[in-house]
């Protein structure tokens, strides 16, 4: 029944190709109009699927497996998972081969989803973000390289998209490090400015530095394992093999030290403190990329790559990594958000709010819990205690990509008509980019978690989540959330305050500057598409397809846990109107001048990245690389010159040896002769 | 064989000539590939397909004997493509055409003459044929100290080849065997034990000189940074692979005994070359010398896995001399033409090249991206199977030295992406860079050619990696019978 799917993989790595050798050759505008037919059929197709896989009722072959399934669940209550293809691409051993497949499960069908969608609404925005524009906004051209970048685009749906059907956790590597380099040219899109091509490379080192422990957790776990299947559905066998590798009391660190080292590649694309540093830098590339790549799609790679590793962290005895990723994961989200309501740059600003709410997902995944008294891990039960987190993180993924790419692109709006990333030349737009500001306050209601905006839904779930946790470790998770999502709540406003409100630039000198006006159609198109989306997701019963068991859940409000989370909202916004609404901001002014310090800060993010720079420049390259070369140029080589000149000495030194002259030989001659002579009579 | 041929429809020679020499060199090689991989179908599972032997010096028992097995033939496609784009890359080379091409061709006939023999001594003498070409290619064609890097050059690889005439003497009088053909040999495996580890280490480091192992690699970046385009691809991208492939069929297959005694040693000393080639690359201003230290590294890759001794492992390190192969030679090809063009490969004077040779630039993008191991790319194919590979030996010892080396792949993404960035992205620095013209017809389909072969080989890589396989198994299976304890669990 799914024996399209393999057009999902194939049609993008097409236009990539296409894109990428002809594309200069054609019209900037065909280029883009291809690449985002492409994607209007990927979004087709994953619609396609996902009505199949949640809504069929029949029964339907693939790989030779066949499924009975009524409303798409099997007889068990579960969906299935589903191989639509397996094609063996490289053989390492009998054992260990690396298949290169597409497989569907609940989270990797609304993966589908989400990255189609984000992406088709890129694709479309980009038409009017990525054109040059004359002084009064009117379109002139289409930017130079509009083709690479729809490329560019292209390949990164393609990378994507194989990563979340990846059978096994070889293949996501596979498209894992595809999808970083698909980040690392596109932040380096205006390559001729310094500091994009810098935070390409930083994006692309940090990350390929959190990759190498990915790896490393893999050979382990292949090793050990003998495979590099994760699925514990899909593949029966892997259960036992696990078993016998975590009741093995010689290598129970196996398991849980290759998970944790994958994750540290996770944390690596999601941006987790102290790898998070390539993140804000990264928006340097394009606003359009910043919403599909940096906030909507990539950076939860890393929460993907848990949640589909969450099944064995939980029941191989990995509990202890899955509590060091909550706190990792709740330090991360109070830290962001501390760095965000000191931001000047309002795709920083949004950058750090990613890696916050990113954050919260990976809390909820990290206080999932398995108790053996609640039976064994697919027993209802289940859902309604250890395995909440799995859905919260689930639907918090999904409502964060859509109100997430709707801020960013909201923003990239306000970065067309303004011209500048600062806040500074914003304030005051509400009166000229009325679209905008309706979509960019939807988006900040559903990320502040305000009912009945969609975020107000996932982040419930996961503060609840939390609480479930016995003891004391889920008291204070919950805390933590709570305080940060008040956080959150300021920061928008902030954001959306100094942006919309305040005073206007333009109006304070509208002689010479530019008068602000709405964005076109083909962006505030997506706009109004995604705001849709952010209102109403919340109340997609998300329960029904995504659980920790693949049951039925359905997902109810827990009203103590939400009406304090509301609270702390509230309260967040209300500071924020307080401070930024008027005119002038003297509160928040006299706060800076009264903490200097702190605001200084937390404006360069408490200095993490000065941190890092000294360890690369300073440790690595001082005293590695500098030295090596050195030694390499001098000791080495010097040992191998020596050794030529030592040669060439002795050459000349001998060499009037050889004088020609023969009574000198004649004299050499007798002396060895008698010297011989007498050597063998004392002999004898 | 087809090289003989060659050489002698030479003497009358244009370009014409050697379009169609490597033409037909590269058909040929083809042909022989498919051929192979027919004959392998039809289920003829000889050691070595083609044998052919012709006794050439009696008392000695030297034989002119040739055979492929997967691995020669792998390598003999590589190089056909290496010389056929080289010649392409050498289009437009000025003085003496005709004798930088005869000796061009006699380093190929060399090369592979290597790749063809099973017989010890004819291999030696096919080495020496492919090293003393490349004395008179960089003294006189080269750039830069000259002849000091083709001496050092020169001098450094015939010190490996005393240390490796020595060893092969070894193992043809402490064999006691009546011929010098390699097969023969391990299947007698006469030598005894202490002999086999007295004359391991002359082998291996005799081929490993070639192989750029540390501290014998110095030769390489003086020796690159100083060649002609060509001569540099053809080094880097084939030459250099002799010696891994040496030490694989002569070193290993001959004296398996001796790995017990030796591999620890030799895994610390290519570990080191892995990191220290790329920690050097990092801090390099001359593209040459970046790249031949990035070549260090990779090549150090090819002996780390062979020193693994896991059947993956070694297949990994044929897959990483193919690919880097390709993958280097495709890097000095742009590097050359940069060089052709802008005047100088100082990292520090180039800049913004984006804008003025877009194809050139992407090229090299393309290069980098492949050198880092990009997935779609042969690169990360090779360095997967022999990461995946070392780590199946299970000893603590060589557990370290697989994760020390798997931290050369972000060194090497520091020291591709400083270049990129610096070199081909930002602003122009020199308002001469504004004039320069992109690819003739000729570099780009040099350059076409080897990025299809570098994606051919990322992208489907079951095809080569079975013909690969297929070959190691045997030597493998030889190996370990002897040294049990070895590697596999």
């Amino acid at each position: 029944m799914f024996d399209y799917a393999f057009l999902i993989l194939l049609l993008p790595f097409l236009s990539a190709i296409v894109l990428g050798l002809f594309g200069m050759k054609m019209p900037r505008k065909v280029a883009g109009i291809i690449g985002t037919c492409v994607l209007g059929t990927l979004f087709v197709l994953s619609l396609y699927t996902a009505y199949h896989y949640f809504f069929y009722t029949g029964e339907y072959t693939a790989m030779g497996e066949t499924f009975h399934v009524t409303d798409g669940r099997l007889a068990n209550g579960t969906y299935p998972t589903v191989t639509v293809f397996n094609l063996t691409w490289l053989k390492f051993t009998e054992l260990l081969t690396f298949n290169i497949g597409f497989r569907l499960s609940p989270i990797s069908v609304m993966m589908l989803i989400v990255i189609t969608t984000v992406s088709f609404m890129v694709h479309i925005y980009s038409f009017g973000y990525m054109a040059e524009r004359d002084e009064n906004y009117k379109f002139e051209e289409y930017e130079h390289g509009f083709q690479r970048f729809y490329a560019y685009l292209s390949l990164f749906t393609m990378s994507m998209l194989g990563l979340v059907v990846a059978t096994n956790i070889f293949q996501m590597y596979l498209f894992w490090e595809l999808v970083g380099v698909c980040s690392y040219l596109l932040i380096g899109f205006y390559y001729p400015k310094h500091t994009a091509v810098h935070a390409s490379k930083k994006a692309f080192i940090v990350t390929r530095f959190a990759d190498l422990f990915f790896l490393i957790g893999i050979l382990f776990f292949s090793f050990y394992v003998g495979t590099f299947n994760y699925d514990l559905h899909a593949n029966p066998d892997l259960v036992g093999k696990l078993t016998a590798l975590a009741s093995n009391p010689a290598l129970t660190w196996v398991l849980p030290t290759s998970l944790f080292l994958m994750f540290i590649g996770g944390a690596g694309k999601s941006a987790m403190f102290p790898l998070h540093i390539w993140l804000p830098d990264a928006m340097e590339g394009p606003t359009p990329v910043s919403a599909l790549i940096h906030a909507a799609t990539m950076v939860v790679a890393g929460v993907f790559q848990v949640a589909s590793l969450l099944p064995i962290y939980v029941q191989f005895g990995a509990q202890e990594q899955l509590h060091w990723i909550a706190w990792i994961a709740a330090f991360t989200a109070f830290y962001a958000a501390a760095v965000a309501c000191a931001q000047r740059d309002i795709k920083r600003g949004l950058a750090f709010s990613t890696i916050s709410q990113i954050a919260y997902m990976l809390v909820a995944l990290g206080v999932c819990f398995y108790d053996s008294k609640e039976g064994t891990f697919n027993s209802p039960e289940f859902l309604h205690h250890g395995g909440l987190g799995y859905m919260a993180a689930m639907f918090h993924l999904f409502t964060h990509a859509m109100f997430k790419a709707l801020l960013f692109l909201c923003s990239g709006a306000i970065i067309v008509i303004i011209g500048s990333n600062f806040k500074d030349y914003m304030g005051g737009l509400h009166k000229y980019m009325p679209i905008t500001n309706i979509c960019f306050l939807i988006g900040c209601l559903a990320i502040a978690g305000i009912p009945p905006f969609a975020g107000f839904f996932s982040k419930d779930e996961i503060i609840s989540a939390c609480n479930s946790l016995p003891g004391v470790e889920g008291q204070a998770l919950k805390w933590i959330m709570t305080i940060v999502a008040g956080m959150t709540a300021f920061y928008m406003f902030r954001l959306y305050y100094v942006i919309f409100w305040g005073e206007s630039y333009y109006e304070q000198d509208p002689e010479n500057r530019r008068r602000p006006q709405e964005v076109p159609f083909v962006m505030w198109g997506p706009l109004v598409f995604l705001a849709a989306i952010s209102v109403c997701a919340g109340w997609i019963p998300f329960g029904h397809f995504v659980s920790a068991n693949g049951l039925n859940y359905d997902i109810h409000i827990d009203w103590s846990i939400a009406t304090t989370s509301i609270i702390a909202a509230v309260i967040g916004i209300a500071l924020a109107t307080w401070m930024y609404m008027g005119k002038k901001q003297p509160v928040a002014d006299a706060l800076q001048r009264t903490f200097p310090r702190l605001h200084k800060a937390a404006l360069n993010r408490f200095y993490i990245d000065d941190a890092w720079q000294f360890f690369t420049h300073k440790i690595v390259f001082r005293c590695f690389s500098i030295p090596i070369a050195w030694f390499d140029r001098h000791v080495i080589d010097g040992t191998f010159n020596f050794m030529a000149w030592g040669t060439q000495e002795a050459g000349e030194s001998i060499r009037s040896w050889q004088s020609g002259d023969v009574r000198q030989y004649a004299v050499w001659f007798i002396t060895g002769t008698v010297a011989l002579t007498l050597i063998l009579l004392c002999l004898i | 064989m087809l090289f003989a041929l060659w050489v002698a429809k030479n003497d009358n020679q244009v370009r014409g000539v050697m379009v169609a020499g490597s033409t037909a060199l590269l058909i040929g090689a083809i042909w022989l590939t498919v051929y192979f991989v027919q004959q392998r179908n039809a289920g003829n599972h000889d050691a070595m397909l083609l044998a052919n032997s012709v006794m050439w010096f009696k008392p000695m028992h030297i034989a002119f004997s040739v055979g492929v097995d997967g691995i020669s033939v792998v390598m003999i496609l590589l190089s056909a493509i290496i010389v056929f784009t080289g010649t392409f890359a050498s289009w437009q080379l000025e003085p003496m055409k005709k004798e930088y091409f005869l000796w061009f061709v006699l380093l190929a006939s060399g090369v592979f003459g290597f790749f063809i023999s099973t017989d010890m001594f004819t291999m030696f003498m096919f080495y020496e044929v492919a090293l003393i070409p490349m004395y008179l290619l960089i003294g006189v064609w080269g750039t830069g100290p000259k002849e000091y890097s083709a001496m050092k050059l020169t001098l450094m690889l015939m010190g490996g080849s005393a240390l490796l005439i020595l060893g092969i003497l070894g193992i043809y009088y402490f064999s006691g065997a009546k011929t010098m053909d390699v097969i023969e040999l391990a299947r007698m495996h006469a030598m005894p034990k202490n002999i086999q580890n007295i004359f391991f280490p002359f082998v291996f480091i005799g081929f490993g000189v070639l192989g750029a192992l540390f501290p014998f690699h110095t030769w390489s970046p003086d020796g690159h940074a100083s060649a002609p385009t060509a001569v540099s691809m053809l080094h880097a991208g084939v030459l250099m692979k002799l010696g891994g492939y040496g030490c694989l069929r002569i070193a290993m297959f001959l004296m398996p005994d001796a790995l017990t005694v030796w591999a620890p040693v030799f895994l610390v000393l290519t570990t080191i070359s892995v990191v220290y080639g790329a920690l050097s690359a990092c801090v390099q201003t001359d593209l040459k010398y970046i790249n031949a230290y990035s070549s260090v590294s990779h090549c150090g890759m090819v002996l780390f896995a062979l020193v693994m001794t896991t059947q993956t492992a070694i297949t990994g390190a044929i897959l990483q001399m193919l690919s880097h192969g390709l993958m280097t030679a495709l890097f000095f090809a742009c590097i050359g033409m940069i060089y052709h063009r802008a005047g100088t490969r100082d990292v520090r004077y180039l800049g913004g090249l984006m804008k003025v040779i877009p194809f050139l630039a992407v090229s090299y993008v393309v290069a980098g991206l492949a050198n880092l191991g990009l997935p779609g790319f042969s690169g990360f194919v090779a360095e997967m199977t022999i990461f995946i590979g070392s780590f199946e030996n299970a000893g603590m010892f060589h557990r370290v030295a697989t994760i020390i080396a798997c931290t050369a792949i972000v060194i090497t993404a520091v020291y591709i992406l400083r270049v990129v960035g610096k070199i081909l992205f930002q602003t122009i620095p020199n308002k001469k860079f504004y004039e320069l013209h992109d690819a003739t017809w000729d570099e780009r389909f040099a350059i076409g050619c080897l990025i299809f072969c570098v994606a051919g080989l990322g992208l489907c890589p079951l095809f080569f990696e079975n013909m690969i396989m297929d070959a190691v198994h045997p030597i493998f299976d030889h190996i370990i019978t002897y040294v049990p304890t070895l590697g596999n669990l």
